[in-house]
């Protein structure tokens, strides 16, 4: 599992960076859309792969801390997620004002020289 | 009140009163002026009252602790020297602000020249008693700042932004230096504290970072001291209105350079260096500075070049080392302040009365103002070093101490006549000053008519002066305590006998002085004729200006090597940029593992589930797909990167995270809508497919890969040995799993993670997410779209002809019916959705949900109304005020967590309790829930803001294009 988890970061990693290095502005998006899941699934990951025991605890009960999955990733992963939204969704706005400024979708806001 | 408190109050009062002042009225220039006059007199009583403890050589301190840890401390310190510092400042400064109100005119915006003048005389107080090296650093800069917005206090003058400008830069600079030094000698002594560090005297002068220490050091003082080569800025800041110049540049900030010098005299002092550099310095400062005042054509600039020649004196001396010369240096900085702030505020009476300080122009005042001239003679009797003033009982000293022997070097030898003729340039610009100005034939070409000055305005130099005549005519019984106090405090056991007796016979120093007031008579004789008529400056190096060598250097830093460097490394394109960070990173990421042999086992493949292998072949190739498709298919690269969320939400599902899989679904669908509500304004492919296959744009793109390649690589290089690691056995997630339920009230560890524990990180966090919302929607106000996205559609443009040719259709009907049924169903399924955020919520605390995700599904509910029914239609019915909830949102959050306070307790903390609600039944109520349903309201105002604003830019794009052609200029 730990082959296949880490083998899929890395391709999407792998794509985002790629994309984050072209020109157009929506690449640029989808670039930053894949590293985000790869980075947030990576946080993730840190705190190890176990199945079928979430971090919901029994009131009352005795706490095994070894009977739950880390909270903590999760908790940060979680903050993560809204903030990428956001930041996917200024970023939209950004694209689309730049392109209704410049007539163009380059990220230096001109089409390079040739 | 004891004396803490006291010395507190003097730093503490005038920055008080400069806020005060600043608040006044424009015209207020009564009010202004007692207020300041009244600080004044109040911190001059204070710091009388606190002589007798001085005098007995009491150090006062009151030391408050600010961050005792790396040993920086609000410590004031008050000795006799800097008792006699604090006299001058509050002294003078009284004078200064009676002088001021009535050289201000009525039309100056006196409240701004009010307050920065108390708050420099705070800052100057601060320089003075700071018992922190630190802290007097930071004084120190702060004497800059408001001398820069003093002498830029008539801004609409070129001259006086200019002046100013370059009295920040090279103070500002000095300062930093300064700093430098002082840091290095906290390294030293172990301490910032002042105390500790004069204790510590020979560890410093033996340490080897000596000489940096001292070149920092006297790099700070010197350029505060407008000492020789940093001289240049005092006579530019002549621009400063006269009270400033009387204050600031002749007798309290000017000072604070040789004031450190002094105060780090038993430190640094003694050395070989110590002599040669600020000898130099001196000696240059001396003769430079008197010999520039003698052809300077405005009075205030041979005052400028007076004082940097008088600073160069005191510096001289203290370059000697010898405690007698200290002696003679604490006494000249007393003097020089009497005499040079009374000539300053006598050739602002001048300048004020007659209109002009151009001595070209200026002749034969006496027969108009004579006792301002009678005054103005005495105290440039005493800056020439007459007998019977002040002026001449330091000169004296100081001519004795140059015979002595300080390096065994031919300096010794020459110091003596240096000293003569330096202070026979003193004596030819005095006389130049007193005969040009007062006698003579009448003035012609006078812009006003001349007479005396107001009663009040002239009492200051009275004062002064006076002190210059009893301190010169009977020095032992009036200033001779108080100096002793101030010298004894520096020189401790080292105080040596003095005698501050006029007569001490005839002996060498008595003939220089004689020579030097002789031969400074016969050059005034030999020039004077010249000097009417020639221009500003030395013969022969007029041209050769500080100020112009400084401006070149600036252009040269600040623009053309600016530039040059801009253009050679600098890049404005985003690509090189992002390549550097992401390498960078790379190897930054890399680099431990370069030094770490550890392998890469494939211990754990054994359990691979077939299922969750496809999942992520299919996440894999999405991925790739988007990355392949993101340049040609927009549309086509949006699905995949959906495919791709949908399978890192199963994988959170899978590895027992239900909150981030509900989470990241939710957001997901947002997401998907936001950029699919975006794609309507960019093209649906990029029309010209350039498949530019130049060797360059290939060289690029297999660079590109190349670093893709290896930034993937290296994750999962990094991932896969962290999760095939064994788990630690201390984590914090035990503290977060055992606390849950007992301190936080819900079983759900991670939301109690966001909303309990780490409250303060969520509100932060719900802050952002409110600030980018209301971000986008303001970027989306003044909304322009591409050209060639200005047109409707092409599907509603099909659907449009399409009724178009059908003779029973309008136009527009095929649209709107467009998704009737699914519109019918999402109408439907509105309230169901609201039920289902509430359940959300409600649940949150003990099991998956909480207020992000049930935020967010109440947007997607708004959402799918608009996409179902479209805007027009759902504003009718519906009225979303997506602002407000975003400012209720976070004032509940907020409130919640002051609300804590109410209890005694700090930010945030949360209470829990059960409640019994009929039907319902038990459910837990924490103050958290409150907290929860402010950030509910936020996520739902955000995103609801975001999607809309962005959906609303179809309908106004329809407005624009029919208001376009009538050039009218639309907005929203």
């Amino acid at each position: 599992m730990e082959l296949v988890l880490s083998l899929s970061i890395g391709i999407l990693a792998g794509s985002g960076v790629w994309l984050l290095l072209r020109p157009r502005t929506y690449q640029v998006i989808i670039g930053l859309g894949l590293l985000s899941y790869a980075v947030n699934l990576f946080i993730f990951s840190v705190g190890r792969l176990v199945m079928g025991r979430p971090p919901i605890t029994q009131a009352g009960a005795q706490i095994d801390p070894a009977a739950f999955a880390d909270p903590v990733p999760q908790a940060l992963v979680l903050t993560a997620i809204v903030i990428g939204f956001a930041t996917t969704a200024l970023f939209l706005v950004i694209l689309l004002a730049s392109r209704g400024l410049t007539g163009t979708d380059h990220v230096d806001g001109k089409e390079p020289d040739r | 009140m004891n004396s803490e408190a006291f010395l507190l109050l003097l730093i503490l009062l005038p920055f008080a009163g400069s806020t005060l002042a600043a608040l006044l009225p424009a015209n207020a220039r009564n009010t202004e002026a007692w207020l300041s006059g009244c600080v004044m007199i109040i911190a001059f009583a204070i710091v009388v009252y606190l002589y007798p403890s001085v005098s007995e050589g009491e150090v006062l301190r009151n030391n408050i602790e600010w961050l005792p840890g790396s040993d920086l401390n609000f410590t004031l310190r008050m000795d006799g020297f800097a008792w006699m510092f604090s006299m001058l400042i509050t002294g003078i400064g009284f004078l200064v602000v009676l002088y001021a109100r009535y050289y201000m005119d009525p039309e100056d915006p006196v409240p701004r020249f009010f307050s920065f003048l108390l708050a420099f005389a705070g800052a100057m107080q601060g320089v003075v008693i700071a018992g922190n090296l630190i802290l007097l650093a930071i004084f120190w800069e702060l004497t800059s700042i408001f001398s820069f917005l003093l002498i830029g206090y008539w801004h609409h003058n070129a001259a006086a932004r200019d002046g100013a400008r370059m009295s920040l830069i090279i103070t500002g600079t000095g300062g930093l230096c300064l700093l430098a030094g002082l840091v290095l000698i906290g390294y030293i002594a172990g301490s910032y504290d002042l105390d500790v560090v004069l204790a510590t005297g020979n560890t410093i002068r033996e340490h080897e970072l000596y000489v940096p220490v001292l070149v920092l050091i006297l790099l700070g003082a010197l350029t505060k001291s407008a000492q020789f080569p940093f001289h240049f800025w005092l006579p530019n800041a002549m621009a400063a209105p006269t009270p400033v110049s009387a204050y600031l540049h002749s007798a309290t900030m000017v000072k604070a350079g040789v004031f450190l010098l002094t105060r780090l005299w038993p430190v640094l002092s003694g050395t070989n260096e110590w002599f040669l550099l600020l000898g130099f310095a001196g000696m240059s400062s001396l003769l430079l500075g008197a010999y520039f005042a003698i052809f300077q054509q405005d009075l205030k600039g041979l005052l400028a070049y007076s004082t940097i020649s008088h600073l160069g004196l005191i510096t001289t001396l203290l370059s000697f080392g010898s405690p007698l010369a200290a002696v003679a240096a604490i006494f000249h900085m007393l003097n020089h302040a009497t005499f040079k702030a009374s000539l300053f505020m006598a050739a602002g009476i001048i300048d004020h009365e007659a209109g002009t300080r151009d001595m070209r122009k200026l002749s034969g005042l006496f027969s108009y103002m004579p006792i301002t001239a009678t005054l103005a003679m005495v105290a440039s009797a005493a800056m020439a070093g007459v007998p019977l003033l002040n002026g001449f009982l330091s000169k004296e000293m100081f001519f004795s101490e140059t015979l002595g022997q300080h390096s065994g070097s031919m300096l010794d030898s020459i110091l003596p006549y240096a000293a003569t003729i330096a202070s026979a340039f003193s004596v030819t610009y005095s006389i130049r000053f007193i005969h040009t100005v007062f006698f003579g034939p009448k003035p012609l070409e006078l812009p006003r008519e001349p007479h005396e000055p107001p009663h009040w305005m002239r009492r200051p130099i009275e004062f002064l002066v006076l002190a210059c005549l009893i301190i010169g005519i009977i020095p032992g019984i009036t200033i001779g305590p108080y100096l002793h106090t101030a010298v004894t405090s520096v020189l401790h056991e080292h105080t040596p006998l003095y005698s501050l007796a006029v007569w001490h016979g005839i002996n060498t120093p008595l003939i220089m002085s004689m020579t030097a007031l002789i031969g400074g008579a016969l050059l005034y004789l030999v020039l004077q004729n010249y000097l009417a008529q020639s221009e500003d400056g030395p013969p022969g190096i007029r041209q050769f200006k500080g100020q112009r060598i400084f401006e070149r250097l600036l252009v040269a830093l600040s623009w053309r090597w600016a530039r040059w460097m801009e253009e050679t490394f600098g890049t404005q394109r985003l690509q090189p940029q992002l390549f550097l960070v992401i390498f960078i990173a790379l190897i930054a990421g890399s680099w431990p593992f370069l030094e770490m042999n550890s392998g890469f086992s494939l211990a754990a493949t054994a359990g691979i589930d077939p299922v969750f292998a496809l999942l992520w072949g299919v996440g894999a190739a999405c991925a790739l797909g988007a990355a392949y498709q993101a340049k040609y298919h927009r549309l086509a690269a949006l699905i995949l990167m959906g495919g791709a969320g949908l399978v890192t939400c199963v994988t959170f599902v899978w590895f027992s995270a239900p909150d981030l899989a509900v989470t990241q679904l939710l957001v997901e669908i947002v997401t998907t809508v936001l950029i699919l509500l975006g794609l309507r304004w960019l093209p649906k492919r990029q029309e010209q497919v350039d498949n530019a296959t130049t060797p360059i744009s290939w060289t690029r793109r297999v660079r590109d890969f190349v670093l893709a390649v290896s930034c993937g690589s290296g994750m999962t290089f990094i991932a896969y040995n962290i999760m095939t690691h064994a788990e630690l056995s201390e984590s914090i997630a035990e503290f977060f799993l055992e606390r849950a339920y007992s301190e936080g009230g819900g079983n759900n560890v991670v939301n109690v993670i966001l909303v309990d524990f780490r409250g303060f990180d969520t509100l932060g966090e719900i802050t952002v997410l409110g600030i980018v919302a209301l971000t986008v929607y303001a970027l989306l106000r003044r909304f322009r779209p591409a050209p060639d996205s200005i047109e409707v559609p092409e599907q509603q443009r099909i659907q449009n002809d399409f009724d178009d040719r059908h003779p029973d259709r309008k136009i527009g009907e095929t649209v709107h019916d467009y998704l009737m049924i699914p519109a019918v169903l999402m109408q439907w399924m509105f309230p169901f959705i609201i039920l289902l955020a509430v359940y959300f919520f409600l649940r949150g605390h003990d099991l998956p949900g909480g207020g992000f995700a049930a935020g967010i599904t109440l947007a997607i509910g708004l959402l799918l109304q608009y996409l179902a029914s479209g805007t027009r239609w759902v504003e009718d019915h519906l009225r979303i005020l997506p602002i407000r909830w975003i400012g209720f949102g976070l004032l509940l959050a907020a409130l919640t967590g002051m609300g804590s306070w109410l209890f005694g307790f700090p930010f945030l903390t949360s209470h829990s309790t059960y409640l019994e609600i009929p039907l319902l039944g038990k459910i837990p109520v924490a103050t958290a829930l409150f907290f929860d349903l402010g950030v509910l309201l936020l996520v739902v105002g955000a995103t609801a803001l975001m999607l809309i604003a962005i959906a609303h830019q179809s309908i106004r794009s329809h407005r624009a294009r029919a208001i376009e052609p009538a050039k009218t200029k639309e907005d929203s």
